[in-house]
C-alpha cells in the first residue's frame, strides 16, 4: 500500500475492523451459524459509518449485507407488499403500490435524511439498528408489519409490534438476520397522519414521531392504528389509545378519552433532544389534532 | 482479534479503470482523496449530515464518508473530478459560476453532483424539488439562493435528450 494511503482522520484503528462480503444469502447465514455471535451486520452503512468515525464502533468483524440480492426487492402479493431487507428509503419512496397502499412508510423514508441517505439506508438495517428514534418503524407499526427472520434453520415471521424486547434488545439469535418485512394491504381508502417532530423541519433526528390511520365511516372508527417513535425504549403501537376510541364515534369524550388513555402506553423520557413532558404533550396534541381533523 | 487483511477493490473512477487499497471499513473518501488524490471530495461532518463527500455510486448519489471501501467493488463511481470533459464544463457547473452559486467552495462539489443527480431524475425540476434533493448538503455561505436559482438555471440550458 502506498505511504501517501495509509493517513486516516477516522476515530477507529482500522486493522481493528474486517468487514467480509459473502457469496450470497446461504453463504452468510452458514457463516452466522457457523461462529454465533462472532458477527455483526452491516447493511447499507449509514448508521454504523457514523460510529466508526466516531471510535464507537465495536472493533471485530463484521458481515456485509449489501451484496446479498436475496434481500433486494419489493414483492406485492394478493393481501401483503413484501420488502427485502435491503429495500432502500429511496426503493420506498419510488414504489406506486407502496405510495398508494402504505403512504406512511413512504412519508417516513422521505423524511429519513437527505437523498445520499435514502439512497443508502434500509428497511432492514432501520429495524435491526434498533434505535427507538428511528423514522419508519411507526408507519410500519400501522400496517400491521411482520418481520421475517431467516437463518440456516429456516424462516420464522414474528409480529413486529413484539420484535423490539427493549432498549436496543431484539428478539433476533445471533445465527438470524431480518429477510423482508411484510405489510398489510387493503388500508389506503384510510384516513392516514403522519408527522416528525424535531428540532427543524428536515435533516433532524425526532424528538417525537407519530404515525396513524383511520378505517372511518361516517364519525364511527371501524378501526384505527396509532404508532409513536422516540417516547419509550422501543417504538410502541398505542394499544390503549386506540382501544378507547376502536368502535365508537368521534366525539369529544372519545378524543378525550383515547389521548388519555395514551400514558398508558408511552414511557418518554428527559434525553438530550426533548423532555418527558414535551413528548407526553405532543403525542396527545397530534392525536387529538388527527382525530378532530378526520370528522372536520 | 488479528488485524483485518488490507483489501484491493476493483472498480471504475471518472469512467476509468481503477484498483482502491486499504482496510475493509475505509471511508470511500479518504480512500479517493489519499490514494486518488482526488481531493475534490470534501470532509465537512464525517457522519452524513453534511453532503460535502458526495460522491455516485452506479449514479446515485451517496456520502462516501459513509461508505466503506468494501462496497466500492465492482461499481462505476464519479466524482466532481469527472463531471467536466476536459474544458468544458458540465452546465451544473456553468450555471454555479453565472450565479454565484459558490463562495468558500467546501459545499459546491457536493452541491453540483445532488443538482446532476437531480436533474437526471427529474429534469424540469420546481423549487420544491430542487430544495428536497439539495437538503442533505449543507452551505453557511450562500443563503442558497444563488444555488437554487443556478440549478434552475441549469435545468433551461441542459440540452434535452431528443430535443
Amino acid at each position: 500500500m502506498p505511504e501517501h494511503a495509509t493517513v486516516r482522520s477516522v476515530r477507529s484503528f482500522l486493522p481493528e475492523f474486517d468487514l467480509h462480503a459473502p457469496a450470497n444469502l446461504t453463504d452468510a447465514l452458514e457463516t452466522l451459524a457457523r461462529e454465533p455471535g462472532q458477527w455483526r451486520l452491516f447493511a447499507g452503512g449509514t448508521d454504523l459509518m457514523v460510529l466508526l468515525e466516531a471510535g464507537k464502533l465495536p472493533a471485530g468483524r463484521y458481515l456485509s449485507l449489501w451484496g446479498l440480492s436475496e434481500l433486494r426487492g419489493i414483492e406485492i402479493t394478493d393481501d401483503e407488499i413484501v420488502l427485502g431487507a435491503l429495500t432502500t428509503y429511496a426503493d420506498v419512496m419510488g414504489s406506486e403500490a407502496l405510495q398508494a397502499e402504505c403512504p406512511l412508510v413512504c412519508r417516513a423514508a422521505a423524511e429519513t435524511g437527505g437523498v445520499a441517505t435514502q439512497n443508502r439506508g434500509t428497511i432492514g438495517g432501520n429495524i435491526a439498528n434498533a434505535s427507538p428514534a428511528a423514522d419508519t418503524p411507526p408507519a410500519l407499526l400501522v400496517y400491521d408489519a411482520d418481520v421475517d427472520l431467516v437463518s440456516v434453520r429456516g424462516v420464522r415471521r414474528v409480529a413486529y409490534d413484539r420484535f423490539h424486547l427493549g432498549y436496543k434488545q431484539m428478539d433476533l439469535a445471533p445465527d438470524e438476520l431480518v429477510q423482508s418485512v411484510r405489510l398489510a394491504r387493503g388500508r389506503g381508502g384510510w384516513l392516514h397522519a403522519w408527522r416528525k417532530v424535531g428540532t427543524r423541519r428536515a435533516q433532524a433526528i425526532s424528538k417525537l414521531c407519530f404515525a396513524s390511520a383511520i378505517d372511518l365511516t361516517g364519525t364511527a372508527v371501524r378501526d384505527i392504528r396509532v404508532a409513536l417513535g422516540s417516547v419509550a425504549p422501543t417504538v410502541v403501537r398505542a394499544a390503549h389509545a386506540e382501544a378507547a376510541i376502536r368502535g365508537r364515534a368521534i366525539t369529544h369524550e372519545t378524543i378525550a378519552a383515547s389521548c388519555a388513555a395514551l400514558a398508558r402506553d408511552i414511557a418518554p423520557i428527559d434525553d438530550l433532544r426533548s423532555t418527558a413532558q414535551y413528548r407526553l404533550r405532543v403525542a396527545r396534541n397530534l392525536l387529538e389534532e388527527f382525530l378532530s381533523s378526520a370528522v372536520a | 482479534m488479528s488485524d483485518a487483511p488490507a483489501i484491493t477493490v476493483s472498480c471504475r473512477v471518472n469512467g476509468t479503470p481503477a484498483e482502491l487499497h486499504g482496510h475493509p471499513m475505509d471511508r470511500l473518501l479518504d480512500v479517493l482523496r489519499l490514494e486518488l488524490r482526488l481531493t475534490g471530495s470534501k470532509e465537512g461532518c464525517g457522519e452524513g449530515e453534511c453532503g460535502a463527500c458526495s460522491i455516485m455510486i452506479d449514479g446515485q448519489l451517496v456520502n462516501s464518508c459513509l461508505v466503506p471501501l468494501l462496497h466500492a467493488q465492482g461499481t462505476s463511481i464519479t466524482t466532481i473530478e469527472g463531471v467536466a470533459e476536459g474544458d468544458r464544463l458540465h452546465a451544473v457547473q456553468e450555471a454555479f459560476i453565472a450565479h454565484g452559486g459558490a463562495q468558500c467552495g467546501i459545499c459546491t462539489p457536493g452541491m453540483v453532483l445532488a443538482a446532476i443527480t437531480l436533474l437526471e431524475r427529474t429534469p424540469e425540476p420546481s423549487l420544491d424539488d430542487i430544495r428536497t434533493a439539495l437538503a442533505g448538503n449543507l452551505c453557511r455561505c450562500t443563503g442558497y439562493t444563488r444555488i437554487f436559482e443556478a440549478v434552475l438555471q441549469a435545468c433551461r440550458s441542459m440540452p434535452r435528450s431528443g430535443a
